[in-house]
């Protein structure tokens, strides 16, 4: 199996669903000409001409409509945001266009349309370019959010994604453009709203998705070392929400761990936690602790912006504490 | 280091055991997991294993003999290990965490304290009996258990369940927890808890007729494992309440001819309905497997019986409640019913006066329904649905006639009421109906 | 100024009308008669409190509606803002699903889940009424993107009012129709008023067709009381759109005769009673009514006639949406997401 980068996965993603399916286009800042801004649209101009690589203005909200629109009447249009800070100019399309035609002209328009960039904080960009988004979205009835962590899952989900007749929110991770993995050739389909166990054990539940799920992962390596096996749970869509996979893997562990990126306020993490103690609370040997961003806007300074950010010494921390193992430290 | 083997609870339920067979004998070495013994459960035969290894010292029971769960069956140590001793001091986990004050408070089992009791102190646990609880007083008070806040026994969702289902007290666990919660892994070398050696209600697993004392209202008898898991099977199986449906026919004619008899009479107009309520409750009396509550962990029989009667009122239905339906005479039922059926329409109706019910009754006949079925309304475990009365023509004393017959279905809630259960209820109650003077008998 | 009837920019075309196409011309007063009737009756249920929610009527706005959609073919597409039950029926949509829409009844258009602002019929490329203001340009434009993308003739038509012209969506929009020369037509109803904002206090240039040459943009000036003069000038934006697939921005000046939504005044701080009545003098269905009498392709009776059949045609949709179920419970949880995935 090829090795490729994360970018390139989504590259090939984009590039066999428009071989496939003439309705695909792309469009957005920077895509064509440029060939991305993160390169993840590199050669699709040449291949594809500008019909259906479609360099725009700088106007979120304004191509973002176009891309509702296009999809209304039966295009298949992916949408990239150079990044999901921009795509707030776009929210009202996204929520109140996209999200809502369906039910509002009772079942007759749809918008099969993907939304997608690169979303959670790179390194040292401050406060209006480090940010994750997947709540947000999350929160609204009618869309999906998607949210790979690995090059396989970035082109899986990105093909599914694109012949969803939903429109789906596609939150990229920008600081996992250049990580590598093993990708399928060809047709690899991962179904929307399955989540993946990336490892297993039986002492801890890791919940986990997009960039965290990396450090989830080197986490549990540390923890291995210390005699602790943690399950490494990879929710990979957020909405609608696997929680069979979740619960399964809690109700094997009686303690959970939930990382995200983004703030603790009403986060994934808070929706996580509500099921799990909803759905399997005798099964909690436990208090479900959450490991978010830190609750400030992101400041610049890379010693504070460490601070802001989740890390794996932060998740072992709270793994131990739903061990209760700081006594024994 | 001798190590007891005790008398495990096997099953969720399991209260005591046989000791079918010994599988190592006095002498033999065993190693952690070997089977030591098979026991039969109240469920199935089960097997014994060693949780530590060593050599079989000693067997204290022979086989064939019935002991309740936590009693002393064997020893294992080393060889020419005294086992006189071993009895003596129970074993008592020690987790690591433990605070060194909260051991010395640690209270000896208390033997006499039912298993389905709420985990919490002694003291408190007497007043949340109730008086339901067939709750024994120990002989002496319980030496005060030193839980870190004073009252409620702090211990996760997890071990909470596991200790319901092993029998352990959770106030004689020292928790390794935050702030002393016990958490699952304390419970891993408790020890399971006999149940009261006095309360005969836990020791009857299925009674056939619950047998409920005089002067209170009603009984709760703990779930038995065959109970359990005709609960979770059949609520997997069709929803929350799973439902089964009896239907029969009764012959109405003497019913009808009574009350025709009781209207010429005079006085409070009694309805058919009056009559079929009537005669649930005094069928409900004689059969107290079907006047009865699911509550989750237990079922609630009722030594009282108040019918709910569905109404319908103009956005919806409403069910009025006659209590102590059976002690009621016709023409105070007639009288009743009218009375809150009229105040349900009006919206009039006190809460107290539409809960609780031990079974319901609902009639679409006066609709020109001929049968139906109806939905239990919980924590009730039975309705009956009734149709209309129509002339038909039947074969009666061996011609054919034509006599007024109507059909009756009972919705039974199956984590209660068996179909046999149900079937032998409307046995009794269509043979008071075609009798009316079986009602009185 | 304030109180004058709005004047055409242009000249209007001259000459007499087509006898040949007097079936047409009669359509249209029927058309613009039944919106008008509509709309009372909807402004009734209203008050009745058989609709709920928002309401806002078309009356004195109908030319606009029935001379512009009469131009355009079956396959095109129209968005229009949240004052678009004129343009639903003007588009075809029957009375009775309309008006079952705004009780929010189960054969209502959206199955009785979108309302007064959310009207479709996809078969009809009606795409919706939209609830914020000039979000629904940038749809559009999306539209007649496809249609470009797909090479068809196919135009996309945009409603919204003069006060949308002051955001975002509505400048993004324009600039990337004419860069791409998408097929759109945009179609601004100045009916001079955004709920009780008068276009000179939002506005900074009060000729909002100028807005266009920001884009290099067609654009005209329109009459909208005379559905003759609405019709020609949307006439020659549908073919600029079909054969120079070139964008046009139409001014329209209008006048809107009631309040905001029906819960509105129709005056107040905002305007003058003197002014509502003079504009009521330039009443789109008189002024074309009267045009048909003096060219002698109608008659009273004949208006009459036309004006009781569609007095029938609103009473008959009135008791269909009053007679009609409410959507099943379960429609509460159906069409949030797609049930089938499309075949590929």
């Amino acid at each position: 199996m090829p090795t490729l980068t994360y970018r390139d996965a989504l590259n090939q993603a984009l590039r066999e669903e428009m071989q496939r399916d003439p309705d695909v286009f792309l469009m957005g800042e920077e895509v064509g000409v440029y060939q991305g801004a993160y390169k993840v649209s590199r050669g699709l101009l040449d291949e594809f001409g500008p019909m259906r690589v479609v360099d725009t203005p700088i106007t979120e909200l304004g191509f973002a409509g176009v891309g509702v629109g296009a999809a209304m009447v039966g295009l298949r249009p992916v949408i990239e945001f150079m990044t999901w800070n921009f795509a707030l100019l776009a929210m009202d399309q996204l929520v109140n266009s996209a999200a809502k035609m369906r039910y509002m002209s009772g079942g007759q328009v749809g918008v099969p349309a993907v939304f997608r960039g690169p979303g959670g904080a790179a390194l040292q960009l401050g406060a209006q370019h480090s940010q994750a988004f997947e709540s947000y979205y999350a929160h609204i009835p009618g869309l999906i959010v998607v949210a790979p962590a690995t090059p396989a899952d970035a082109k899986g989900l990105l093909k599914s994604a694109i012949r969803d007749d939903n429109p789906v929110v596609f939150i990229e991770g920008e600081m996992l453009y250049n990580t590598k993995g093993e990708v399928p050739e060809g047709e690899h389909m991962i179904p929307l709203g399955q989540a993946e166990i990336k490892r297993s054990g039986s002492d801890v539940t890791v919940i986990c998705h997009s960039k965290t799920v990396t450090l989830a992962l080197k986490a549990a390596e540390q923890l291995a070392g210390e005699g602790v096996e943690a399950e490494v749970v990879d929710l990979r869509t957020i909405r609608p929400m696997d929680t069979d996979t979740v619960l399964e893997s809690v109700v094997r562990t009686h303690r959970c761990v939930v990382a995200e990126e983004g703030w603790p306020f009403a986060g994934v993490g808070a929706q996580v936690v509500d099921t799990i103690q909803r759905e399997v609370f005798d099964e909690l040997d436990a208090p479900v602790i959450r490991v978010t961003g830190a609750d400030v806007p992101m400041p610049y300074n890379k010693f504070l912006e460490r601070a802001a950010k989740v890390d794996p010494g932060k998740i072992v921390a709270a793994v131990n504490q739903v061990l209760y193992r700081e006594d024994e430290a | 280091m001798s190590t007891k083997v005790v008398m495990e609870a096997l099953s969720p339920t399991m209260e005591e055991g046989r000791l079918v067979e010994w599988k190592k004998q006095e002498g033999d070495a065993v190693a952690v997991g070997d089977v030591l013994a098979e026991v039969e459960t109240d469920k199935a035969v089960m097997e014994l294993v060693a949780r530590a290894g060593g050599t079989l010292l000693k067997q204290i029971i022979p086989a064939g003999t019935t002991v309740p769960v936590s009693d002393l069956v064997a020893v294992i140590g080393e060889p020419g290990e005294d086992v006189g001793d071993v009895g003596a001091a129970p074993k008592k986990p020690a987790p690591k965490a433990t605070r060194p004050e909260e051991q010395a408070t640690q209270p000896a089992p208390d033997r006499n304290r039912p298993s389905s009791m709420p985990a919490a102190p002694p003291a408190e646990a007497v007043t949340e009996g109730n008086g339901q609880q067939p709750a024994p007083k120990p002989a002496a008070p319980a030496p005060p258990r030193g839980s870190p806040s004073g009252g409620r026994v702090k211990a996760s969702p997890l071990a909470r369940r596991m200790a319901a289902e092993r029998g352990i007290d959770l106030a004689s666990v020292s928790g390794s927890g935050p702030e002393g919660r016990v958490v699952a892994r304390d419970l891993e070398g408790a020890v399971a808890r006999a149940p009261a050696a006095t309360a005969p209600a836990a020791r009857t697993p299925v009674p056939a007729a619950p047998r409920i004392p005089g002067g209170v209202p009603y009984a709760d008898v703990p779930l038995t494992q065959i109970r359990k898991t005709i609960a979770r099977r059949l609520t997997q199986s069709i929803g929350p309440i799973p439902t089964f449906y009896l239907t029969t026919e009764v012959d109405m004619e003497r019913a009808a001819e009574a009350r025709e008899a009781l209207l010429a009479a005079g006085g409070e107009k009694v309805s058919i309905n009056d009559i079929i309520i009537k005669a649930t409750a005094m069928a409900l009396k004689r059969h107290p497997e079907c006047n009865a509550w699911w509550q989750d962990d237990h079922i609630r029989y009722w030594n009282e019986v108040h019918v709910s009667m569905a109404v319908a009122i103009e956005d919806g239905l409403i069910t009025p409640v006659i209590r102590h339906t059976d002690l009621k005479s016709l023409r105070e039922i007639a009288a009743e019913s009218r009375d809150l059926a009229g105040r349900a329409r009006e919206r009039k109706l006190k809460p107290e006066e539409y809960t609780g019910g031990t079974f319901s009754v609902s009639n679409l006949g006066m609709l020109d329904i001929d049968e139906f079925t109806a939905v239990i309304n919980p924590p009730e475990t039975g309705i009956l649905a009734v149709g209309r009365m129509v002339p038909q023509p039947v074969v009666h004393e061996g011609a054919v006639t034509i006599r007024r017959r109507m059909r009756l279905t009972m919705s039974c809630d199956h984590r209660v009421i068996d179909g046999a259960t149900g079937a032998k209820f409307l046995q009794t109650l269509k043979g008071m109906l075609e009798n009316p003077l079986a009602m009185v008998y | 100024m304030a109180t004058t009837v709005p004047t055409p920019a242009r000249p209007r075309p001259r000459g007499g009308l087509d006898p040949d196409r007097a079936d047409v011309y009669r359509d249209w007063l029927r058309q613009m008669l039944l919106i008008r009737h509509f709309e009372e009756k909807a402004g009734e249920a209203y008050s009745l409190g058989k609709i709920g929610g928002f309401c806002h009527l078309y009356i004195g706005q109908e030319a606009v509606a029935v001379g512009s959609l009469a131009a355009l073919n079956r396959d095109d597409y129209i968005t229009c803002s949240y004052r678009e039950h004129g343009h639903a029926l003007a588009r075809g949509i029957g009375a009775r699903t309309v008006m079952a829409e705004l009780f929010g009844k189960a054969p209502g258009g959206s199955k009785g889940k979108g309302g007064s602002m959310h009207l479709f019929d996809a078969s009809l490329g009606f795409l919706g009424g939209h609830g914020i203001v000039g979000a629904h340009i940038p749809l559009a434009t999306g539209m007649a993107f496809a249609a470009k993308y797909r090479k068809t003739s196919q135009v996309a038509v945009c409603y919204f009012g003069e006060a949308a012209v002051n955001n975002g969506a509505f400048h993004e929009a324009l600039n990337m129709a004419a860069l791409w020369k998408l097929p759109a037509i945009y179609i601004c109803e100045n009916n001079r008023y955004g709920m009780g904002t008068a276009l000179e206090r939002a506005s900074a240039i009060y000729d909002i067709s100028e807005r266009a040459y920001s884009y290099d943009m067609p654009n005209e000036v329109v009459d909208g009381q005379d559905v003759l003069i609405m019709h020609a000038a949307m006439e020659r934006a549908v073919e600029r759109a079909r054969t120079d697939k070139v964008p046009t921005l139409l001014e329209v000046r209008t006048y809107r005769f009631m309040g905001h939504s029906m819960s509105d005044p129709i005056h107040g701080h905002y305007r003058t009673k003197e002014e509502v009545e003079d504009q009521r003098k330039r009443d789109p269905i008189a002024v074309w009514s009267q045009r048909l009498i003096a060219e002698g392709l109608l008659d009273e009776a004949g208006v009459k006639a036309l004006d009781k059949e569609v007095i029938r045609e609103v009473e008959d949709a009135y008791q269909f949406a009053e007679q009609a179920p409410e959507p099943e419970p379960d429609e509460l949880y159906r069409d949030v997401y797609a049930e089938e995935k499309r075949e590929t």
